[in-house]
């Protein structure tokens, strides 16, 4: 809000608003052309894709005709990605933010033996590369029998550091150690001081790491490729891509460009709706995340 | 509120002790982190000491797998590819996202939160999907650029050739993740308390030197982490390559990037033995490179 060092109707100033809104702006046209050619994308016929400019509607409105494509082809598997999709990343995602929680306020709130060690071995986690988790994963999961499983696409998921890092900065802040420490005088146990007080205070950051968790499985693409291979248990993310790679290799194909689009399209609408309704949370906590992390 | 919340507590219910307590709530993230991700990385380890023998079963090798990824020319050239991708699309993506969040913290723009949103939002899209939209836009027929390029008498421009390929997916990665690190600084910024604000309007200072002299330094640990995150990310490249090589089938190879190359090894060659080699390598390269950055970054704030 404050203007340092000017007043808001100095000449100078004024010319730098003008300049400075128009280098977001470009930046927002560069945002933004990519969503509208989806928009546009999926509202064409297949010849129409190639033969009309791609950043504009053609003549013919076709949405209705790819959306029905969409949900029909290989008898509704699209639904079925999305369903998968969503059963895969909420339960990972609330597993993860629970887990999470319980981890970053035991990091936060006590002093323990093995503590130091612990968080050092999380905070480490992130540096290994997926391939040497995933795979090797993959070739004990897959002696195990339970590859092609939900299973297989949920349990690593549960396991996610960053909301561990998150919590715990969070819980840092949002909790003195007076409040526990009043808790502990008055008699009450540590799991019942967790659950009756610092499990409300925390709510804001549980909110965060939920939806982080969420858009991180949402979006998820190596573990569920390398782990499934029944279209039927896909999620969309491992569909859609099979669909491209099938219209693009021109394998009779070609009429599921427009398709590919029109799925994208599906698939991004309630992700982002989700995100501008939830501003608030993820602003907050991706902040306190970052400061402190 | 303290005292309400404790009188609903039952009077039998088992009193977990003080030294107990973290062990309890750290047991379920530990025990999966444990299942999920010390024992695939011990596992990994053993088979790569392993090899397929000639009749059948698998013989134990030792540090072979070590030596021939050490001197395997198709992991050096993935390598090389992420650091050309790195030294490219870092500076840049870090760069704009400082600038924006300076932009948006200083207040002179019309429209922030329009803006701050805005930008964020490609974040919200899966990567796979923006690796698709972007194919399209790059697509020489269907493409819009290709297109323009046409109606006004020029050439579609190539983006999946062997000389823009590169660039054309740290596009990919610009596009998705510079609000990500624009709102975590934006964030910072908005942290730093407002009577250093103050105190420099007294001195005089303009708009530009207090938020590149007084605002930015503030913010450097954040930077630091971020471009660790971004190294660590980068270095893993794999989802972008392995969706472009539809297109550009002859630019990218199977050993494009390490990730790729231990992929491919797995699941075409039948290698898992060497692709866990080929992965721990990976695993060094990328503590290695992240450690002496923030060796490097620290020394130069401790000056």
């Amino acid at each position: 809000m404050s203007i340092v060092g000017k007043t808001a109707t100095s000449g100078k100033f004024r010319r730098n608003r003008w300049l400075l809104t128009g280098v977001l702006s470009l930046y927002f046209l560069y945002t933004f052309m990519p969503l509208f050619y989806v928009i546009t994308a999926a509202t064409k016929s297949n010849p129409d894709l190639f033969s009309t400019f791609g950043l504009w509607f053609a003549p013919d409105f076709n949405l209705w005709d790819n959306l029905h494509t969409l949900f029909t082809i290989q008898d509704g598997i699209f639904l079925k990605w999305m369903g998968n999709t969503a059963y895969y990343s909420s339960i990972s995602a609330a597993g993860a933010a629970l887990f999470s929680t319980f981890a970053g306020y035991a990091f936060a709130k006590y002093s323990f033996f093995g503590k130091k060690l612990m968080f050092a071995l999380v905070l480490g986690a992130v540096m290994i590369p997926q391939t040497a988790l995933v795979i090797p994963m993959f070739l004990m999961l897959s002696k195990l029998g339970l590859t092609n499983t939900a299973f297989a696409v949920i349990a690593p998921s549960l396991v996610f550091p960053p909301g561990v890092f998150l919590m715990r900065a969070y819980i840092d802040d949002a909790i003195s150690n007076e409040l526990i420490e009043a808790g502990r005088m008055d008699g009450a146990g540590e799991v019942h001081i967790f659950s009756a007080i610092a499990f409300r205070l925390l709510m804001p950051g549980f909110t965060t790491v939920l939806i982080l968790a969420f858009v991180a499985n949402w979006n998820n693409y190596f573990l569920p490729l390398v782990m499934l291979n029944k279209p039927d248990m896909f999620p969309i993310t491992v569909g859609l891509a099979q669909m491209y790679s099938t219209a693009i290799s021109g394998t009779g194909g070609v009429l599921l460009f427009t398709v590919v689009m029109t799925g994208a399209l599906v698939s991004i609408v309630p992700v982002i709706a989700a995100f501008l309704i939830m501003q608030r949370f993820w602003q907050g906590g991706l902040g306190a995340g970052g400061v402190k992390a | 509120m303290t005292e309400r919340a404790l009188r609903a507590q039952p009077r039998n219910r088992v009193i977990v002790s003080k030294t107990v307590a973290p062990y309890l709530f750290l047991a379920p993230f530990m025990l999966l982190f444990a299942a999920f991700l010390i024992v695939p990385l011990i596992y990994a380890f053993d088979i790569s000491l392993y090899k397929k023998a000639m009749v059948g079963g698998v013989k134990f090798v030792g540090a072979d797998n070590y030596v021939k990824a050490f001197t395997d020319p198709k992991f050096w050239e993935g390598v090389g590819v992420l650091f050309k991708f790195a030294f490219l699309q870092i500076p840049v993506m870090i760069g704009t996202a400082l600038v924006f969040a300076l932009i948006l913290d200083s207040g002179v723009v019309w429209a922030k939160s329009f803006f701050r949103v805005s930008f964020f939002i490609p974040y919200a899209v899966p990567a796979v999907i923006a690796t698709l939209i972007w194919s399209y836009l790059y697509g020489p027929a269907y493409g819009p650029i290709g297109q323009t390029a046409r109606s006004l008498g020029f050439e579609a421009p190539d983006f999946v050739s062997a000389k823009w390929i590169l660039a054309s997916i740290a596009n990919i990665a610009q596009w998705e993740y510079m609000g990500y690190n624009m709102i975590i600084y934006f964030a910072a910024l908005q942290a730093i308390p407002t009577d250093l604000e103050e105190a420099s309007v007294v001195d005089g200072a303009s708009a530009f030197a207090y938020a590149t002299r007084i605002k930015l330094p503030m913010i450097v640990p954040t930077i630091i982490v971020t471009v660790v995150f971004s190294i660590i990310g980068s270095l893993q490249l794999f989802t972008e390559p392995f969706l472009i090589q539809n297109m550009a089938r002859s630019i990218i190879n199977s050993n494009y990037t390490p990730n790729y190359y231990a992929y491919t090894l797995t699941f075409v060659g039948q290698q898992p033995n060497y692709a866990a080699a080929i992965s721990f390598l990976l695993g060094g390269v990328i503590a290695i490179v992240s450690y002496a950055f923030m060796l490097l970054a620290n020394r130069r704030i401790d000056r």
